[in-house]
């Protein structure tokens, strides 16, 4: 077989898409799950969720997904506008009449469109999460903080600090660092005083709702919350069509169940991002 | 029935071309579309003028010469007919009726409502039959038995007339719908099998060499096919290809 066959052929480069948007797909419902545990309230959810964002960063096989995951996002969207662009090509006059919705869904001749919308949202929801996670300056939410010449252990998060321990709400006796992410130690003599997770928990409470220690609202978490929501439709939108499709263009068709897996899509491209919409509403509204 | 016709006219390849509306009277429920452009004709050619230029040969929908984009639908709004089979009943009277060529890159337009249709051809050549011994001793095609089934959607498949209305329907311009009712027909038969591998790539290398867009499965082109041709074939045809692609040497 030929390079050009597998990469520049029509029906090849289709495949490309298929199997990048089912993987895509599958990792839709991967990130639901976990975005699950934010409707988990108070402290053990905020626990949690730290400790479940601290494991996806660190987990190998976690980390192998997720660079698959960017890989199909990037091939995805470089092949379907390419796609699009010779497609657009391939009419180049237009008809003064066309009335296209009398053979064929919008969504499904909209598929770039739709699409670079979601890319847009997945560049600005990366750089406002996994951005501020992976080299940004995040809080830390700490426990099992215990002071040498203090008593006792320190129970949850009474403490509050950033990186670089400017915001200090407690007095500390001595300077105290952070190793490998999560282990608080004191210098001289090094000794691990507790715990600490970088509180993406608080984050994304700050960023749809109420801020990192409880109670004044983000001034435009509502624009948040809308903008977030209607690319979760626009996604909704993208999987109506494109579930189905992906079966179709890798030949899986059968009158026995096609009429199976297009419902199957269906629901899936209404629950999927209804679900993934109702965490950013459920933190604004309650 | 009165009506007022807004139809493309552009005198050759190289002219910009434009809509002009042309208003007819005396148009009857049982006359087919093609009558119809007939009765304008008539009509231009008495007043000196140029006829419209339009495709048709059988004008009993076997042999998909004709090819109208009648009020936005290839073969016009009625289903599983040609443009020639269309009556002028699905009308009503003072409507006004948009007549355009098919639109692809692919068609490059002739001369008002005729467009080219010979990357069609080309796509055939490419792959679009089998190779028979005729020295002499050729075997009856009869003589190999084929599963009533496969028989069946094989002679599905090659009812597709060829007229490009698939194209024309599809934002794409896609020609999915044509290509793979070939190579499903020849690929469903054991005559068909041997030449197979070699078939479908080729088939599909000229389609995108011709300039047809890519599919995105929005299912148009089968709902404006005038003789009814199935997805079932382009998603056959994917399997063809992906076999195709990955044992080809
Ligand atoms: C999580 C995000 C996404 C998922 C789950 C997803 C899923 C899918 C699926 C399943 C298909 C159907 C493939 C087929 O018909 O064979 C598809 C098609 C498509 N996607 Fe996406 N997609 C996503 C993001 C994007 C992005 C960011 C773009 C960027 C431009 C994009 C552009 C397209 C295009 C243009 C098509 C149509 C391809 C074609 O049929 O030729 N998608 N998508
Ligand atoms: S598949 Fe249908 S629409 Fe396309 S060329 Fe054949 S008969 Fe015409
Ligand atoms: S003129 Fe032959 S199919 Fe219409």
């Amino acid at each position: 077989m030929s390079k050009s066959v597998i990469l520049k052929s029509s029906i090849a480069k289709k495949y490309w898409m298929a199997f990048t948007g089912l993987f895509l797909c599958l990792f839709l419902v991967g990130h639901l799950l976990g975005n699950l545990q934010l409707f988990y309230a108070g402290e053990e959810g905020r626990r949690a969720f730290n400790e479940y964002a601290y494991f996806m960063q660190h987990n190998l096989l976690i980390k192998v997904m997720s660079y698959v995951t960017y890989l199909s996002i990037l091939f995805h969207a470089i092949d379907g506008l390419l796609l699009a662009f010779q497609n657009k090509k391939a009419r180049p006059i237009q008809y003064a009449m066309n009335k296209a919705s009398a053979n064929s869904s919008s969504a499904s001749r909209q598929m770039a469109l739709l699409g670079s919308i979601i890319l847009i949202f997945i560049a600005t929801h990366m750089v406002n999460f996994w951005g501020k996670m992976h080299f940004g300056e995040i809080p830390l939410h700490t426990y099992n903080v215990s002071m040498p010449g203090q008593m006792g252990q320190v129970q949850e998060s009474s403490f509050y600090y950033t990186h670089d321990f400017s915001v200090q709400p407690v007095p500390v006796v001595k300077e105290i660092v952070v190793k490998n992410e999560l282990e608080l130690y004191i210098k001289n003599p090094e000794i691990k005083v507790g715990e600490g997770y970088k509180d993406l928990h608080s984050v994304v409470m700050g960023f749809f709702g109420k801020s990192a220690n409880g109670n004044d609202v983000n001034e435009l978490a509502w624009l948040a919350v809308l903008l977030y929501t209607i690319s979760m439709a626009v996604l909704s939108f993208h999987l109506m069509h494109g579930f189905a499709s992906a079966f179709q263009t890798l030949g899986l068709r059968h009158p026995r169940y096609t009429a199976i897996i297009k419902n199957i899509g269906m629901g899936f491209a209404i629950i999927v991002p209804a679900t993934f919409a109702a965490i950013p509403l459920y933190i604004f509204f309650k | 029935m009165k009506l007022t016709l807004k139809i493309w006219r552009q005198s050759g390849p190289n002219d910009k071309g434009q809509i002009v509306t042309y208003p007819i009277d005396n148009i009857e429920g049982n006359m087919s579309f093609l009558d119809m452009m007939d009765v304008l004709n008539e009509e231009l050619i008495m007043k000196g003028d140029d006829p419209v230029a339009f495709d048709h040969d059988c004008r009993e929908g076997i042999c998909g010469m004709c090819s109208l984009f009648i009020n936005g639908e290839a073969h016009g709004p009625d289903r599983a007919v040609t443009t020639c089979q269309l009556h002028m009943r699905k009308f009503s009277d003072g409507e006004t009726i948009y007549i355009e060529p098919w639109r692809a890159k692919a068609f490059p337009v002739v001369k008002d409502l005729v467009v080219d249709r010979s990357a069609f051809d080309r796509v055939m050549a490419a792959g679009g039959f089998v190779s028979v011994n005729t020295s002499g001793n050729t075997v009856d095609a009869n003589a190999i038995p084929i599963s009533k089934i496969n028989a069946d959607k094989a002679f599905e498949a090659a009812t597709c007339i060829g007229c490009g209305a698939c194209v024309a329907s599809c934002v794409n311009a896609s020609a999915m719908l044509f290509v793979s009712a070939k190579v499903s027909q020849l690929a469903l038969l054991p005559q068909g099998k041997v030449e197979a591998t070699e078939r479908v790539l080729n088939m599909v290398r000229t389609m995108d060499e011709e300039g047809f867009g890519n599919c995105t499965n929005t299912g148009a082109c089968a709902v404006e096919c005038p003789k009814e041709i199935s997805l079932d074939n382009i998603a056959r045809m994917n399997r063809e290809y992906f076999k195709a692609m990955l044992t080809s040497e």
